[in-house]
């Protein structure tokens, strides 16, 4: 049965204080009794307890400051016996933080523990000592230097060219307690032969981006379901001219310009400040045959219809032919993802870093829907998924941001205006 | 080839420039009849006579001024300072005069004077005639600096510097001028600003000039043979204009400097190098730009000391070690 011990309860805690038992020795425990009150360095929280059984063993006095992960009580099952028990671990050595799952901490202090506050714990804040040309090939292999951090052989344990240039560029979770990458690497299966495809320069750089994305950024999801029964209208009626705009261009333009209107959106996350941009580019998720390039349509806002469309028809174009400049895959702000001609209704897309956020765009889809009179007909539907950086936008941003991208999508004839 | 000294060098440049241009006389303290204190200039008065190998009272100021005139109205005079040590009294003549009138007057007056002599600790004559000036000197936009380490160098940077249109200041060394190497005969150049790669080397720049650059190539061959470092040793030859390219293509190929100077450390000539370096090839450094220079106090009179003072090659060896 379950040794109960100090949780860690916020970034930077390393000990609490233990202020006020609720039970005493010997009582016996409910699912959801109050435990104990313990103090943080920034609020009071409240223990409560996940297990039912006798409190058999208090290891602390009230008062006592303990390390996170030390052993503070014992709950007896119920048709256990009781005997004397001794805290099994090192009081020093902390548990992984995922374990305290016995107790759940529920704050005193409203807000107080969601306070953003520097952490300088992770491996990722340390100062690595690395030379100017050693940070220089890292930068160039897109290798992270935490990879090789206390593997310096230069002087004092400096990082040295020697030291990157062949290190290998598996990159490691910033955070303790993942499993290391080299535990879900493949490894020959018997009786089933492979095929070994070496790593192009683009997979690689797909692998460290979107892994460093879904590491670093904490993503969440929004979906909303859009009426595109104005848009096809509006696309027939727009193209009648001479105009070959696709639902696609339509859906590009709508997002750069809601992200004008709401440019909480249109944003980075530095390490000291959050960088909101005047400007959209626009990233633009485009399939090759070795990959996927996102190409940047620069102040996309600013632009119209035909022009998106032209702009993209020439992205892709020269995409697939190779002939992007290295500039032209730059300053994007952020992204749009469409695999609605692929026939995928919904999906739910990794940000592409530094952008605080990305678009998943779906198929536009006949399915029956409850109109205003509250009779069932056929509709046509486009589904789009927002993954936004909560470090940059929260929850009611991003969904200001799709109201006003709901707004131009199901009134078109907006864009039209500049 | 000749195997010549430094000092014949020296001697042989006077001596093509005094019979090539009527407009080049050479000026200074003994000099002329007694043949110049360090015997530079032996042989000159004889063959060239008083109105073009001049003796002067001991008064730099004086004849430091008379030569920037001279200079102004079209002569190219070639003054020596017994010890650059000396050039202090008259600082306001080389650098107010010499190193700005072409400014001041719009570019229509050029300075072409050399200004020439030892400038060099190491021979325990004492703090006041132990300076060396090089840094100060390149500290003024408008002035030329020229140190050279080698025989052929000597030669070869005068007769330019003599040739050259702005003033000169030609910084030579009294432990250097019995050393002997090979000098072609006859009149040749090496334009200012054209730094040297004394020894080819692929792990560590060396940078030094002057008599440093001899240390340093003694310290890259024993780094060699007993830790199998390849030092690159690079002569500056002239300190301003400097040879930027030189320098940066070198810390390209090696990734590691160690600048080695007999200057005074503080807002000394390396400074200015290890700050260009820092500037313009920071992410080619792979270990932090460290130097060995003269021990930052005051010529020291002690003989034993004063060799201690100055860069010796197994304060070069130590130093270099720290960069692996």
């Amino acid at each position: 049965m379950p040794e109960i011990t100090m949780p860690k309860l916020s970034d930077t805690m390393t000990e609490g204080t233990l202020l006020r038992w609720c039970k005493q020795k010997g009582d016996p425990i409910e699912i959801g009794d109050l435990l104990a009150e313990v103090e943080t360095d920034k609020a009071t929280m409240e223990m409560e307890a996940f297990e039912e059984g006798i409190l058999s063993e208090l290891f602390v006095e009230e008062g006592a400051k303990v390390p996170v992960g030390s052993p503070i009580a014992f709950i007896l099952g119920k048709n256990e016996t009781l005997t004397e028990r001794s805290p099994s671990t090192s009081p020093l050595t902390p548990p992984p933080s995922s374990t305290s799952n016995s107790l759940t901490p529920q704050a005193i202090t409203p807000g107080s523990s969601r306070q953003a506050v520097p952490s300088n714990t992770t491996i990722s804040s340390i100062r690595i000592k690395v030379s100017p040309l050693a940070r220089k090939i890292a930068a160039e292999r897109g290798l992270r230097l935490e990879t090789v951090a206390g593997k310096g052989t230069g002087p004092g344990g400096r990082i040295i060219a020697a030291d990157v240039i062949h290190a290998p560029l598996t990159p490691i979770p910033t955070s303790t307690g993942t499993a290391s990458s080299s535990s879900i690497l493949p490894t020959p299966i018997s009786g089933n032969p492979h095929t070994e495809i070496p790593l192009t320069n683009m997979r690689q750089i797909i692998a460290q981006r979107l892994l460093a994305s879904k590491t670093d950024i904490p993503h969440f999801y929004l979906s909303i379901e859009i009426d595109a029964a104005p848009m096809v209208a509006f696309r027939k009626e727009f193209n009648a001219t001479g105009n070959k705009i696709t639902f696609n261009d339509i859906v590009l333009l709508a997002v750069a310009r809601a992200a004008i209107e709401k440019p909480k959106i249109n944003a980075a996350f530095g390490t000291t400040s959050i960088f909101q941009y005047e400007s959209v580019n626009l990233s633009v998720a485009i399939a090759v045959e070795e990959g996927l390039v996102t190409p940047v349509i620069r102040d996309a806002h600013l632009k119209s219809l035909p022009e998106i469309s032209a702009a993209v028809k020439d992205l892709a174009t020269r995409a697939r032919e190779k002939k992007l400049k290295p500039e032209e895959f730059s300053g994007g702000t952020i992204t749009v993802s469409n695999l609605g001609a692929y026939g995928i209704n919904q999906f739910c897309a990794i940000i592409n870093p530094p952008q605080a956020a990305i678009l998943a765009v779906g198929a536009i889809v006949k399915k029956p829907v409850v109109d205003a009179q509250d009779q069932i007909v056929i509709g046509q539907r486009l589904s789009i998924t927002l993954s936004g950086d909560h470090r940059v936008v929260d929850g009611a941003v991003a969904a200001e941001y799709l109201a006003a991208l709901r707004l131009l999508l199901e009134s078109p004839s907006r864009l039209l205006t500049v | 080839m000749p195997l010549i000294t430094y000092r014949k060098a020296l001697n042989e440049a006077f001596s093509e420039e005094l019979t090539r241009d009527d407009s080049v006389f050479l000026m200074g303290e003994e000099v002329a009849e007694y043949n110049g204190a360090y015997k530079v200039t032996e042989g000159l008065w004889e063959r060239f006579g008083s109105k073009r190998v001049i003796d002067t009272p001991i008064s730099e100021a004086a004849f430091l001024g008379l030569g920037v005139g001279a200079a102004m109205m079209g002569l190219r005079p070639v003054v020596e300072l017994m010890f650059w040590s000396f050039a202090y009294v008259g600082f306001d003549q080389i650098i107010n005069n010499a190193g700005c009138v072409r400014y001041m007057s719009g570019g229509l007056i050029n300075v072409p004077m050399v200004i020439r002599g030892p400038a060099n600790g190491g021979t325990s004559v004492g703090a006041t005639h132990s300076h060396t000036p090089e840094n100060l000197i390149a500290n003024t936009p408008g002035l030329k600096v020229v140190c050279p380490a080698t025989p052929y160098d000597a030669k070869g940077l005068m007769i330019a510097s003599i040739r050259d249109n702005d003033t000169v200041c030609f910084m030579e060394n009294t432990l250097l001028y019995g050393n002997t190497g090979e000098v072609p005969e006859g009149s040749y150049t090496i334009p200012l600003g054209v730094a040297d790669i004394k020894r080819l080397g692929t792990d560590i720049s060396f940078i030094a000039y002057g008599r440093a650059v001899l240390t340093a190539l003694e310290a890259a061959e024993i780094l060699q043979a007993e830790h199998g470092i390849s030092a690159e040793v690079i002569d500056l030859r002239s300190i301003r204009p400097l040879d930027e390219e030189t320098l940066l293509t070198s810390v390209a190929k090696t990734h590691r400097v160690l600048l080695i100077d007999e200057n005074k450390p503080f807002c000394g000539v390396s400074a200015q190098i290890a700050a260009m370096i820092a500037e313009k090839a920071f992410d080619e450094l792979d270990a932090p730009i460290l130097r060995v220079t003269a021990l930052d106090a005051p010529a020291i009179y002690s003989m034993p000391l004063e060799k201690l003072q100055l860069p010796t090659p197994e304060r070069i060896i130590s130093k270099a070690l720290t960069l692996f």
